[in-house]
């Protein structure tokens, strides 16, 4: 029963998602259990919460090293939860004032927008940033020409780099364009696709387009033939070791 | 020299990349300047997709993107914006990540309220707020809005709502415009939304760096146009200026045209620290050739 | 002193010297921020509004309004933003202090992201859709009497929705230390449902859709005369899908002509790769250009990109440092 339930609730839900695509009679079948899945997936940031609670509590309780910082993540975590779920300093809705609760819950002045707005922004986003330092040097670190294939993936990158800047455009502006030619040639394609902002478009159109297309059909595939095998009950990794 | 070079702390690579991006930045906001930007074919699909549609459409603009990747699709989603408010399309806005609904909020408070205070909520733009589920929400909508939108994000009724009426899903509307920094995103929209309903739903996007080279395979029968990265809402934005910015164009309508200072700067370091790193490597290994 | 710990004292110490430096530069000091009072549910009975929203406003339009009326009321300095301005300024910095070496401060900022992203994230999947799609839907009376009072009055308890309510609450289960295989359930459906969500759609757009997409005409004939220069674009299209292909293809041994097309096949791969690393670096670019701007911009008001203050710097006015909001 322990096992054999969750086999028979994922394929049920995957054959009704399956069937509901080609079978219109059962569209409905499907936006329903689709329904229910977006609601599970909120569930699921609850489910989030509740793990990060947990875990911050007991590496406190252990006093385990840095269990200071643990506390300043679980003060943050409660401060926003408790305003963001109490609406604390949120307005009622315009066309409802009587009801207290009909507010939005980040409205504009409220301590939840503020902590969004000072604190979730600027982290957030200066953490994304970072990503500019690694890269510049993991360029000058690890991309050595040192065959063929590293030549061909260096000099498409020189391209797109400068191509997609004004530097391309200022570098190679000598050579004429087949833009403002009537019925150009095959020569002067040829040679309007030389400028640097025209070759990243024909790199990007067509090498990267036929390389991408190539790895997604693959991936279609490859998830295809897990997805069904998950379905098919052949693959029950998810049930976990089964120990309980 | 050499040897300085060959053994030099990380750290000075990140004070470089930190002085590339910050002088540029701080150069063109004293003297409020712009590199003059070349549109190419992906950034003029997409504004033509928008320009073409007959004044009044229905566009749903969907915003999965967060602070994190607001550096890039900001600029995006304020030029789509714009470009909507002047064809005095209605905008259907809606968020498939959690923090989306703030790039929402964003859009209306720094665009609309700001600029174009005579636009009416709930007859010129509605918004719908976020719903958890990713794919499993685009799933939904394109056959049934009303299942899961059942309230605006205000808590307003959808049936209220004066732009909502006879709207049953999101066949409906005349384009989907997706800014999107991965997942859910564009690759999700067309899988799920354009791929099923190719004569009803039309997409163009706007997407991050990294996402745009993985996106191309479905352009155009999937996806006619694309914005990608920095670059790609810089052409589009000086396209959408050129036709309706006017005379003085506020800062905020040029921050992705500005940010091509700083990417040109970085840009070239980037070459100049493969080149040299490549260079360390060649004399290097010379060098153990000889001995 | 250790030799790292002084270089931190001496960056704080220039740090603090250029703030302070800045300040006198800049006699109306730096990093505040100015609202705009906005009455809100205006009506007969209320012409100023029942409550009042503070929206965010340009120091310009501030000055503005006090040239024209010094006893005006609308717009004004805001202390709760200001600090926030400050306190956003100082996350960032103690976020690019990584860069530097792993420190405290930036535990501290890590530390606060992981506590506020979880909370904001619950808060959201509360609101947004717990509420209005599973307890709107069960028992939508009492959500119209409590938080959304302009839920339709046709709406009416949909038994089935006890279906995820209860799954819902089998997958909470999760937290308690007993019966773990009861968040089984609900993770098989998460699980078959997104498989069959992925199984058509990766068929559809991502298999079917590509190979159609690949076949074009290697002959392209426009105008009645022959496009060499498209059908060589078309041809190099499909020639590198197949070449590519072949290289995934590893139930053959990568020998003679099967190994030559797997590696041109990895040519095409590599410049793709290329391709990839060349937007990806123009992507972070641009995320680390924002957080620099935010410091010159709205912190230290060295640039105005937006003419956020240009009247400031033309007047030079003295700007009261606590005020609404």
């Amino acid at each position: 029963m322990k096992r054999t339930a969750p086999l028979l609730i994922a394929s049920i839900a995957g054959f009704v998602m399956i069937v509901a695509y080609f079978i219109p009679r059962t569209q409905t079948w499907g936006e329903d259990v689709s329904v229910w899945f977006d609601i599970l997936a909120a569930i699921a940031f609850i489910l989030g919460g509740g793990n990060l609670l947990r875990v911050q509590l007991k590496k406190i309780s252990d006093r385990r090293p840095g269990w200071a910082y643990a506390a300043i993540t679980l003060i943050a975590f409660v401060v926003m939860l408790t305003c963001g779920l109490l609406k604390i300093g949120s307005h009622p809705n315009e066309q409802h004032p009587a009801f207290a609760w009909s507010g939005t819950y980040n409205q504009t002045g409220t301590p939840f927008w503020w902590m969004y707005e000072y604190l979730i922004v600027p982290l957030q986003s200066t953490i994304f940033a970072m990503l500019a330092f690694y890269v510049a040097s993991a360029a000058f670190r690890a991309f050595r020409a040192k065959n063929v294939e590293a030549i061909l993936l260096l000099g498409t990158a020189f391209v797109i780099l400068l191509g997609r800047t004004a530097a391309g455009v200022f570098l190679t502006d000598f050579i004429p364009s087949d833009v403002l030619i009537e019925d150009p040639t095959f020569m002067q394609h040829l040679i309007s696709t030389l400028r640097l902002e025209n070759l990243t478009v024909f790199l990007m159109d067509i090498f990267n387009t036929a390389g991408n297309r190539a790895i997604m059909i693959g991936i279609a595939l490859g998830t295809a033939s897990v997805s069904l095998k998950i379905l098919l009950g052949v693959d029950r990794s998810y049930l976990g070791s089964g120990e309980d | 020299m050499f040897e300085l070079f060959r053994n030099i702390d990380r750290r000075w690579i990140f004070l470089m990349m930190f002085l590339c991006v910050a002088v540029p930045i701080f150069v063109i906001g004293k003297y409020k300047t712009t590199f003059p930007e070349k549109p190419l074919v992906l950034a003029t699909n997409v504004f033509n997709e928008i320009d073409n549609l007959p004044d009044g459409s229905r566009v749903l603009l969907a915003f999965d993107y967060d602070p994190g990747s607001e550096g890039e699709l900001g600029p995006m989603a304020t030029a789509f914006t714009r470009h909507c408010i002047e064809k005095h399309h209605k905008m259907y806005f809606i968020a498939l990540w959690p923090l989306g609904r703030q790039m929402i909020d964003n859009a209306v408070n720094r665009i609309i309220k700001a600029d174009f205070p005579e636009l009416r909520y709930g007859e010129d733009y509605v918004n719908l707020g976020f719903k958890a589920g990713n794919e499993g929400v685009i799933k939904v909508i394109v056959t049934d809005l009303r299942k899961l939108y059942t309230t605006d994000s205000r808590g307003t009724a959808t049936d209220e709502i004066p732009m909502m009426q006879g709207i049953e899903n999101i066949q409906q509307m005349d384009l989907v415009i997706n800014v999107s920094a991965g997942y859910p995103g564009t690759k999700e929209w067309v899988q799920y939304a354009v791929t099923p309903f190719p004569d009803r739903i039309r997409l163009v996007a706007g997407c991050t760096g990294v996402q745009a080279p993985l996106l191309y395979p479905y352009i155009p029968q999937q996806l006619p146009g694309l914005l990608a990265a920095i670059k790609g809402a810089s052409e589009y934005e000086s396209l959408v200026m050129a036709k309706y910015g006017g005379e003085n164009i506020s800062g905020k309508y040029l921050e992705a045209q500005r940010r091509m200072g700083p990417q040109l700067v970085a840009h070239l370091l980037m070459i100049f620290l493969i080149i040299a790193g490549n260079v360390i490597y060649f004399v290097e290994r010379r060098r153990g050739v000889r001995q | 002193m250790k030799p790292e710990n002084r270089w931190w004292v001496i960056l704080f110490a220039i740090g603090a010297v250029l703030l302070i430096a800045r300040w006198f530069v800049m006699p109306d000091g730096f990093g505040r921020a100015y609202v705009k009072a906005v009455p809100q549910a205006v009506d007969a009975e209320n012409p100023d509004g029942r409550w009042v929203i503070y929206e965010q406003a340009p120091m310009a339009d501030y000055l503005d309004a006090e040239r024209t009326n010094a006893d005006q009321s609308v717009y004004g300095p805001s202390v709760s933003r200001t600090l926030g301005t400050w306190i956003a300024a100082l996350l960032t910095l103690f976020v690019l202090s990584f860069v530097i070496r792993d420190n405290p401060l930036y535990k501290v900022a890590e530390s606060i992201f992981i506590g506020v992203s979880a909370a904001y994230w619950m808060v959201t999947g509360f609101w947004d859709t717990i509420v209005p799609n599973l307890l709107g839907k069960l028992a939508p009376g009492l959500l119209r009497d409590w938080a959304v009072p302009g839920l339709g009055d046709d709406q009416h308890p949909e038994l089935a929705y006890l279906v995820p309510l209860i799954l819902g609450i089998m997958l909470l289960w999760r937290l308690s230390p007993v019966g773990g295989w009861i968040s089984r359930w609900p993770m098989a459906f998460i699980i078959g449902t997104f498989c069959g969500l992925r199984l058509m759609s990766f068929l559809h757009a991502d298999f079917l859709t590509q190979i159609r997409n690949t076949i074009v005409s290697l002959y392209v004939v426009d105008n009645g005369s022959f496009d060499a220069w498209q059908s060589l674009k078309n041809l190099i299209l499909v020639v590198g899908v197949l070449c590519c292909l072949v290289y995934f293809f590893f139930s053959l041994e990568h020998k003679g002509l099967v190994g030559n097309t797997a590696r041109v096949g990895i040519w095409f791969l590599m410049i793709t790769f290329g391709a990839a690393f060349g937007y990806t670096v123009m992507g972070r670019i641009a995320l680390l250009a924002i957080r620099i701007e935010f410091l010159m911009d709205d912190w230290l008001w060295l640039i105005d990109p937006t003419n956020k203050r240009l009247l400031a710097e033309a007047a030079g006015f003295f700007l009261p440092l606590f005020g609404m909001g």
